[in-house]
């Protein structure tokens, strides 16, 4: 039984047709899953309640193997089977990454063409392998969540990922089993959250304080679409930082003798605790027992705390400055302030953005989750279950999209107003036996006519094995892109041969183009009908001649008197006069007649034919 | 002539709507689709029609359109968990058959 979700009004989805999609924020840190459940954006919680899976997979010995808090729980202890972090890696080399992190990682990298991998107890593996198991169990909780299979998902992806990383990045998507809807740049995602897209055009401003990184992003929304104009930030400034400050002003408040690694982790585990209760509290107990026996027992308030971390925070100011220099924006001109990453949890964070951009920020939805948010609402749109009205009607198809099928006909395979991006495949056949080459002819328009249609490309299949007209599959996929670009793969089943051809089908048409086009569909929407209805005939007809003479040829003289065999010539030549005219029922009044007439013959054939098979051998055999 | 919500469908049907930020009620109905012939109709009520009918169920305004009303009289809408999926579960009494996930029914 199907559990049931509250829909907006006038919006309930067709039984069956509700598609599950969810946004998923694949963190350096920690990654997590949401979803648009009774029309709100949720984030998906694992068995045990947790939102947030920490980004971390280990490939231990003898096959262990664990993602998540099962996973950081041995990092200590197996560093370099342990791997943490590895969206720093995705879509980089072994130089780009010895460059940025000069020894500081406890793993064996092995370099390899595109992108570094690292060696573990499990064998060689790549960022993207990892990524997808991360992947994977947030799929596999989603699907729990849901009740069913994930139709797709939008990924976010910080906004200065290069091609490289954002490719890696769906490839790891692919490898976990699931279909990337669309990746969205991580501040884009934070302010879809707050429904900024439906809000005022102008420029804002996304300031992202994780537990590693600093980010600060600045928007310009024209038309319910984000640009990002400027990138900013420090990749090694984070929530770490505050607490190994406050692990440091423990150590020295406390007068604590030189202490161990296990010691300073737990010092810095407990600083974190305490930073974190002192975002609703004054003053909180930094309690730590040392390995020694000896207990470590202080009081930290807010005021230390702001002194301690001030000049962090001061630090996050100055991307923010060059990135809106870079962007050429003023601070006056932004119209409002996203805080994104748990950091920004910390008063003292808040009241810097604050002052820096003379406006509150937005807070209200947890900074954890805002991304994920934000990324669902996307996935759900992108995926059909429609909330809005004219949400980026810049993001359809404005033209079906098709391919030439025989008697110059127009097979539509992608129509007209399908949000992008999509992917349609359809079947075909060859029409004649021993066919081994298919041309295939990609249309756009809304006519039933290749004529009335507008050329987008012709490519050719080759290698098709022989076979009897219309024994061969030929699958013919369309795929257009979030940036409007279409691929079309033709694809013979039996052997896998394949043919491909890219085009950008948005080129060279303006708005009036198109909508003389669709005014045309319409005007024509009559005439259209009959002439395809006229081809459809024809084509029959076509393929019923071929059919016939090559059966006469081949068995004609055999199973046929000279009488029957003279009143299917008859009847041939009747229909090959009917098929040239234009009169539709003339001419399917002829095949039908044709039909008829070769029905024994046919049947005599088939009779033919299993005797010779069975010519021979004795009844065991068979 | 009535339906009914559970409390615990009540209560959650209160705070999606309180998350929403607005809605008087919750609407339920039915549609002709599906592979069995009627779909039920669950959706947020911005606003109640002339011709509608109200029921109060545990604090929740219900709203139903009178057409829709004969094939689902006497039904509780109930709140419940499998595992981590969660939704809402028509018990509907005039159910004769429906597909196998209980997504469009016939009466």
């Amino acid at each position: 039984m199907a559990l049931l979700q509250i829909s907006e009004p006038g919006q309930s989805t067709a039984p069956h047709q509700h598609r599950r999609a969810v946004g998923i924020d694949l963190g350096t840190t920690h990654s997590l899953v949401a979803t648009v459940r009774n029309s709100i954006a949720t984030v998906l919680p694992d068995e045990h309640g947790r939102v947030l899976l920490p980004s971390i997979v280990r490939y231990g010995q003898d096959g262990v193997f664990a993602v998540g808090v099962e996973a950081a729980a041995r990092q200590a202890e197996d560093p370099r089977n342990t791997l943490a972090s590895v969206k720093r890696f995705m879509g980089r080399g072994l130089a780009d990454v010895a460059k940025t992190h000069q020894g500081d990682l406890p793993y064996d990298f092995v370099d390899s063409p595109g992108m570094v991998q690292i060696r573990t107890a499990a064998g060689v593996k790549s960022p993207v392998e990892v990524s997808a198991e991360i992947l994977r169990v947030l799929r596999q909780r989603a699907e729990a969540s849901l009740g069913g299979e994930i139709t797709g998902a939008v990924i976010t992806v910080p906004a200065y990922f290069d091609d490289a990383q954002r490719q890696a990045t769906k490839d790891a998507a692919q490898l976990a089993g699931l279909e990337v809807l669309r990746l969205l740049n991580e501040p884009t995602a934070a302010a879809i959250a707050y429904g900024l897209d439906n809000a005022a055009e102008g420029v804002y401003a996304v300031y992202d304080l994780g537990g590693g990184t600093f980010d600060i992003s600045i928007l310009r929304l024209t038309k319910g679409v984000f640009e990002v104009l400027a990138t900013g930030g420090d990749s090694a400034l984070g929530g770490d930082d505050f607490d190994r400050r406050i692990a440091c002003w423990a150590i020295e408040a406390g007068q604590l003798p030189p202490l161990g690694a296990r010691d300073l982790r737990a010092l810095q585990v407990e600083a974190r605790e305490v930073k974190e209760a002192l975002s609703s509290r004054e003053a909180a107990r930094f309690h730590v027992k040392l390995q020694s026996g000896d207990p470590v027992d202080l009081t930290l308030d807010t005021a230390t705390l702001e002194s301690l971390g001030a000049n962090l925070v001061t630090k996050t100011l100055k991307p923010c400055r060059q990135a809106l220099r870079d962007a050429g924006v003023d601070i006056a001109d932004i119209k409002g302030v996203v805080l994104v990453g748990g950091s920004t949890r910390m008063p003292m964070v808040r009241a810097a953005v604050a002052e820096f951009f003379g406006q509150a920020p937005l807070t209200n939805l947890d900074p954890d989750q805002v991304v994920a948010l934000g990324a669902a609402r996307q996935a759900h749109l992108l995926a059909g279950n429609r909330s809005g009205d004219d949400w980026l009607l810049l993001d359809v198809i404005p033209l079906s999209l098709g391919i030439e099928t025989m008697g110059g006909l127009v097979e539509k395979i992608i129509p007209r107003n399908a949000t992008l991006p999509i992917a349609r495949a359809q079947e075909f056949t060859t029409f004649k036996d021993g066919q081994t080459a298919m041309r295939i002819h990609v249309l756009q328009g809304e006519r039933e006519r290749v004529d009335d249609c507008r050329s987008l490309a012709h490519f050719e299949l080759r290698g098709i094995p022989p076979m009897t007209a219309g024994a061969a599959r030929i699958k013919v996929e369309f795929e257009v892109d979030a940036d409007g670009l279409l691929a079309v793969t033709a694809r013979e089943q039996s052997t896998g041969v394949t043919a491909q051809v890219a085009v950008k089908p948005s080129y060279g048409l303006s708005d009036d183009d198109i909508a003389r086009m669709l005014r045309d569909s319409f005007d024509h929407a009559r005439d259209d009908l009959d002439a395809r209805a006229l081809a459809e005939v024809q084509v029959d007809a076509d393929r019923l001649l071929d059919a016939v003479r090559a059966a006469l040829a081949a068995d004609g003289e055999a199973l046929l008197s000279d009488t029957e065999r003279e009143a299917i010539e008859a009847r041939i030549v009747a229909l090959a006069e009917a098929r040239v005219g234009t009169d539709r029922s003339a001419v399917r009044q002829a095949s039908d007649a044709l039909s008829t007439a070769t029905d024994d013959f046919a049947a005599r054939r088939m009779d033919a034919g299993i005797r010779s098979a069975l010519a021979g051998r004795s009844i065991e055999s068979i | 002539m009535a339906v009914t919500l559970t409390e615990r469908a009540a209560a959650h049907v209160q705070k999606f709507i309180a998350k929403r930020g607005q809605g008087v009620g919750l609407r339920l109905g039915v549609r002709t689709t599906g592979c069995s012939g009627l779909a039920y109709v669950l959706e947020y009520a911005d606003e109640v029609k002339p011709e509608d009918l109200q029921f109060e169920s545990h604090g929740t305004t219900v709203i139903i359109d009178p057409k829709s009303l004969a094939f689902i009289d006497g039904t509780e809408l109930d709140f419940v968990r499998e595992g981590l999926n969660e939704g809402f579960q028509f018990n509907n009494p005039n159910v004769k058959n429906e597909c196998g996930c209980g997504e469009s029914f016939n009466v």
